[in-house]
């Protein structure tokens, strides 16, 4: 009788998702620890180095204040990625209990948060973050805030959305002839059964947040110079792009790298997490 | 004249699963053979087989597959489309899934028209109406323009059959045809098969229920891990199995005649058998190293040790407190084996003092436990519920039969405070039950537990079995020190390995998950133990073993149980009395035995003579 092998091999990466993993693991050493890619000062300024091209001493050149800009990049690091986490992370804790209310607080509340909620879901996510800025000043702190408000309806929508289904299922009906209470039930059942598609959005929602906060930085709102901030960089370097090509190109690179890698990882988790859910 | 159809040595592997262990057999025009056997026993895969169906991982060989002259087993796919839908109509079980639900009904028949047969284009809708009529599809011109979602399961099982026999096939496969369906509904594509076969065409049933086989078919082979075991006329089989696990399987269908006895066989479990042995040594009692080592004797009868005589059933406690053991002998008959783990009281004549019902007098807990008092229901403006009234004792199993849609599931909702009734008032205790406030009915919730048809769902995905005990033992308010060994204890009431609470029930076969259920709706140690259709979703041999697990259960612990089934039989077995639902209402109450064999409503007439019956009184 003829008998196939059956083969499961554990599932190596694909290269691109082991890049864009490499990448994160560096970016965040460089968070961490921005002394092991540098020794420069991203703040120092020297007249005698200004507006260097990228070549041997510094990589990425210099600017108009003769601060170097691969120092610069790796620190940026840092405000960048705490920003973009912190809004995201904010975003999801509120979303899901704004969602959860919404699905458990009974019909009335129900109407009343998801109407709110539709309403500011409506506005375009970086409009809406410029208003919360327009309200709460700038800051990188408020910029959190305000990017984390304009996720946060999105989210709040997707958790409602699975916490109705949950909400009917077996398990949930059983603790209740089990005799738990509506909190235990929405905390211990309801939630964490809830929450699954809500990380996996969020882990690519981290890409999106990560542009917000360049955005902003850009146009003002957020980190103020002299602090290293791939947005705030490029702002600097606007104005003399013509001269000086790579005040832009790298801190941009570094933007777009990092939501790249964040968002190629991020899906890579998504589907992982799909037919996980499927099988 | 040779046969229209000739099977021998069929063999079916999957990689690493032998599916299909060289089954033979014959089949004529206007005979019925029906396969049966549990899920995996392969009867599905060799049925697939006949079509070419079986899968690409599939390696099928076969000595002879004879049909009709042509040789099957040299087809290629073109070949086989020929045949299939031509000449071999299948039908499987889920009509709604085997229905394309994007075309209407006349369409998916007309296409099965075009494809076999050359019907001139204006005769295809008079074709199409004809076929629905000889299905018995009322008002065919209407249906014929309708989808799928539109029409009833019974209709559309009916639908797909049409379609089956658009082909005019000389051979019907029907994979489970009327397992999805209600019993009404069941009785009538039973007899709308039974017309097919009188008209001549050639039937191979698989199914698992033995009451749809003994009415439908004329031989019945038994299969068994891939071996057919047992073949013959389907009243010599069915009244006197010889097979070891043909008469488990007999013995394990819930009747009248079994009341009060166990279903399952003595559990007994061997050293499994080798590649060539018998499938079955394993699991039965009389396996020995040539069963294990060596091929079974060849068809029909493939056992080294086959039984005869009357199928015996070990008796709980009888009225007179003797105990029978396996092979019909009373237990101090020299030779008798002791009776099964959890049949209580090991002397014979001295019934456990703690045993309730079966024979044994219900000494002072008649008490009026539940009472439901005139209960209506609405959903979106419908009554699914109209003025029911029940009434459950101390210790008593009150058993409501129904079809789908009359109503039984949300009056269990509503027993179980989990729905509201609109009007009317359910007593727990003869204290107020319906009428209490969440927030003083929480605590008394533990009272009365439920157990329910699909258990998965009813376990938080995230948690292990032990976790999930350990959550029900918290809310009894076990302390958290002794929730552990009171959890292992719950998992050896319900005779599962104290292995199993590290695992998921995702993980677990569906009986080891409705245990897993039942340990849990007893960790509270409720009352009364609300089950809705908790056996419908288990293999015959799985079902006997809980409904054993649940009577036992209920003496040991003078449980009360309202019991959900649209299986007369098995609301026979455990039921004292037995309420009739249909269309919302109760129409009939009474004691099990004499309204079972005596209903008085027309309905509950028609619903139990629609129940196929394994022996029927006068065979």
């Amino acid at each position: 009788m003829k008998r196939l092998p059956v083969l499961r091999p554990r599932a190596l990466p694909r290269p691109s998702v082991a890049l864009a993993w490499t990448v994160l693991v560096l970016l965040v050493l460089a968070a961490a620890f921005p002394g092991l890619f540098t020794g420069k000062s991203p703040i120092e300024i020297d007249a005698a180095t200004a507006l260097r091209g990228p070549g041997p001493g510094h990589w990425f050149g210099t600017d108009q204040l003769g601060r170097d800009q691969f120092a610069r990049v790796v620190h940026g690091a840092r405000p960048s990625l705490l920003v973009g986490l912190g809004s995201i992370a904010f975003a999801v804790v509120a979303g899901a209990l704004y969602g959860l209310a919404s699905a458990l607080l009974g019909r009335t509340a129900d109407r009343v948060l998801m109407g709110i909620n539709d309403i500011v879901l409506a506005l375009p996510q970086l409009l809406l973050a410029l208003l919360a800025l327009a309200i709460l000043g700038s800051g990188q702190l408020n910029v959190m805030v305000a990017i984390a408000l304009a996720f946060l309806p999105g989210y709040a929508r997707l958790v409602r959305a699975e916490a109705l289904v949950v909400r009917n299922s077996g398990y949930v009906e059983t603790a209740v002839t089990l005799g738990q209470g509506p909190f235990t039930r929405a905390f211990r059942h309801v939630l964490p059964n809830a929450l699954g598609p809500l990380l996996v959005l969020a882990s690519t929602g981290f890409g999106m947040s990560l542009i917000s906060v360049s955005a902003l930085s850009f146009l003002g709102f957020g980190a103020r110079p002299p602090t290293p901030e791939w947005g705030v960089m490029l702002s600097e370097g606007r104005g003399l792009l013509q001269t000086a090509w790579w005040l832009g190109v790298f801190p941009g690179a570094a933007i777009t790298l990092t939501v790249v890698a964040v968002t190629v990882a991020g899906r890579a988790a998504q589907a992982r997490f799909t037919r996980r859910t499927a099988g | 004249m040779s046969p229209l159809l000739t099977v021998e040595g069929l063999t079916v592997a999957f990689p690493g699963v032998q599916a299909v262990r060289g089954a033979s057999f014959t089949l004529d025009r206007g005979e019925c053979l029906a396969i049966v056997g549990e899920s995996g026993s392969g009867k599905s895969v060799t049925a697939r087989s006949l079509v070419g169906l079986a899968g690409d991982r599939a390696s099928v060989k076969a000595t002879t597959l004879d049909f009709d002259g042509t040789d099957l087993t040299g087809l290629d796919e073109r070949g086989w489309r020929r045949i299939r839908g031509g000449r071999i109509g299948l039908v499987l079980q889920d009509a709604l899934v085997s229905l394309d639900p994007l075309r209407t009904v006349g369409a998916e028949i007309t296409e099965a028209l075009r494809v076999h047969r050359d019907v001139p284009r204006a005769a295809v809708h008079d074709e199409v109406v004809e076929l629905l009529t000889r299905v018995g599809v009322p008002e065919p011109e209407v249906r014929a323009g309708q989808y799928p979602h539109q029409l009833s399961g019974g209709l559309r099982q009916r639908a797909l059959i049409a379609s089956a026999l658009a082909g005019r096939p000389e051979l019907l496969i029907a994979d489970e045809p009327t397992t999805a369906l209600d019993v009404t509904v069941q009785a009538r594509i039973l007899e709308l098969l039974d017309r097919l076969k009188a008209e001549g065409t050639a039937l191979l049933l698989i199914s698992h229920d033995l009451a749809v086989v003994s009415r439908l078919a004329d031989r019945v082979a038994v299969m068994y891990g891939g071996l057919l075991v047992e073949e013959g006329p389907t009243r010599e089989v069915l009244d006197g199995p010889r097979h070891p696990y043909t008469r488990a399987l007999a013995a394990a269908v819930p009747s009248a005649a079994a009341r009060g006895t166990r279903l399952a066989p003595v559990r007994h479990s061997g050293p499994p058998a080798g590649p060539d042995g018998c499938p079955f040594a394993e699991r039965c009692a009389h396996a020995d190293d040539v069963c294990r080592d060596t091929p079974p004797p060849p068809a029909p009868l493939r056992c080294h040790h086959p039984e005869s005589g009357p199928v015996a059933r070990a008796v709980f406690i009888g009225p007179e407190g003797v105990f029978i053991g396996p092979g019909g002998r009373a237990l101090d008959e020299p030779g008798a084996v002791p009776p099964a783990r959890g049949a209580y009281g090991t002397t014979p004549g001295a019934p456990d003092p703690r045993a309730v019902g079966h024979g044994v007098s219900l000494s002072g807990i008649g008490d009026t436990l539940l009472t439901v008092t005139d209960v209506t229901k609405r959903y979106g403006g419908r009554e699914v519920v109209r003025g029911v009234s029940l009434r459950v004792d101390r210790g008593e199993a009150l058993g409501i039969v129904g079809e789908s849609g009359s109503g039984k599931t949300t009056v269990a909702r509503i027993v179980l405070g989990l729905a509201k009734p609109d009007s009317g008032s359910v007593t727990f205790a003869g204290e107020p039950w319906s009428a209490l406030p969440e927030r003083r009915r929480r605590p008394l919730r533990r009272r009365i537990q439920t157990i329910v048809q699909d258990p998965l769902g009813s376990f938080d995905p995230r948690h292990d079995t032990g976790t999930l005990l350990g959550e029900a033992l918290a809310f009894a308010g076990v302390p958290r020190r002794e929730r552990r060994a009171r959890a292992l204890e719950l998992l050896e009431r319900v005779e599962l390995p104290a292995s199993v609470a590290g695992r998921r029930p995702a993980e677990l076969s569906g009986g080891q998950r409705q245990r897993i259920a039942i340990a849990r709706a007893l960790a509270p140690e409720p009352e009364l133990l609300v089950c809705d259709e908790p056996v419908s979703a288990l293999d015959a041999s799985v079902q006997a073993q809980i409904l054993d697990l649940l009577t036992e259960l209920r003496s040991a612990l003078a449980l009360s149980l309202l019991f959900i089934s649209h299986d007369l039989g098995v609301i026979h077995h455990i039921s004292d009395r037995v309420a009739v639902m249909k269309d919302g209402e109760v129409v009939e109450t009474g004691e099990a035995t004499s309204l079972l064999a005596a209903p008085s409503h027309p309905y509950s007439r028609e619903l139990f003579a629609a129940i196929p019956a394994l022996t029927r009184a006068d065979a």
